[in-house]
């Protein structure tokens, strides 16, 4: 049997696009760009300015999303950084919603992951932030909130990511669920 | 102004990101997340450099809001890196997710050398 070959072009309605298959082996592990996906490893050779442009306009859009909340809720100098724990874990829940209706073909569009995902989400949460916000403690002389902020924020954000992803595959199962029902009626 | 120069280093830094993950998994395939680990380690050495800088006088606050708040904040990620370690730990690789979470402290580190090296330049 010959090879088939690898997708040049993705369409939303592209049914051998293994984003929307829905089948976990071939799901996205990677938010931002998975290369062991064929429609994946296409997608900037098939529109390069139009993939690029949307992942900066969805990065913007993010970033101005934490700038806003670092205006809104400002961290003083020294103190511990609670609006970039926040910030980091609703992002890791909105990322943990989002793939999941990307792995169950929800959010078909090819760009609907570089925009939301790569874009807005990646643009909004941050771990340089994180990364010199605890360094800053370690220089002050704190080491043990050094060592809070180090741990706090991986913990909620796998928290966040892991209570997302579940919810909204039980979501997901749920409304399968009911539409079988209502065929079989 | 300040909400303009988050957008440029917001609208430069994200799709550096996608393009660097993408250069490292064209090179180096591998469960363990190397691209997302490589942004984010250099996106904290260069937020500890300007930060260094800006605590020594020698970058405006200009500098900072585009840079660090723009550029950095959207090269680095921690909703990409949260997922990729989910994913790592549902497919059994435990010992691969303690490596991803040991890539904390090389961030924490690099933003330590970055910080470092502004005050040998500036301080």
């Amino acid at each position: 049997m010959a090879e088939q070959p690898a997708p040049q072009r993705i369409s939303p309605a592209d049914p051998t696009d293994p984003t929307n298959s829905g089948d976990p082996t071939v799901a996205a592990t990677d938010p931002d760009v998975d290369l062991h996906l064929p429609a994946q490893r296409a997608e900037l050779r098939a529109h390069p300015a139009l993939l690029l442009g949307v992942i900066a306009a969805g990065g913007a859009l993010g970033a101005c999303a934490r700038y806003g909340a670092a205006l809104a809720w400002p961290t003083h100098p020294g103190a511990f950084g609670w609006t970039t724990v926040a910030v980091n874990t609703v992002g890791c829940a909105a990322i943990g919603v989002l793939m999941a209706l990307v792995r169950a073909g929800r959010l078909a569009h090819p760009l609907a992951r570089p925009f939301l995902g790569t874009g807005i989400l990646g643009g909004f949460s941050t771990f340089s932030t994180y990364a010199v916000g605890v360094d800053g403690h370690l220089d002050d002389g704190r080491p043990l909130t050094a060592l809070a902020a180090l741990a706090l924020t991986p913990v909620a954000a796998l928290a966040a990511v892991w209570a997302a992803t579940a919810a909204t595959r039980g979501l997901l199962w749920r409304c399968g669920e009911r539409r079988r029902g209502e065929r079989r009626r | 102004m300040s909400w303009l120069l988050v957008i440029l280093g917001a609208a430069v830094g994200a799709p550096l990101r996608y393009l660097t993950d993408r250069a490292v998994q064209a090179r180096h395939d591998s469960p363990l997340p190397w691209g997302t680990i490589t942004v984010n380690t250099a996106a904290s050495a260069v937020l500890g450099l300007i930060t260094g800088a800006v605590g020594a006088g020698a970058a405006s606050t200009r500098v900072a809001l585009l840079v660090g708040t723009g550029l950095c904040g959207a090269l680095s990620t921690y909703s990409t890196l949260s997922y990729e370690t989910l994913c790592l730990v549902e497919d059994g690789h435990r010992r691969l997710a303690a490596l991803t979470a040991a890539s904390l402290l090389a961030g924490v580190g690099a933003a330590a050398v970055g910080v470092a090296l502004a005050r040998a330049l500036w301080g």
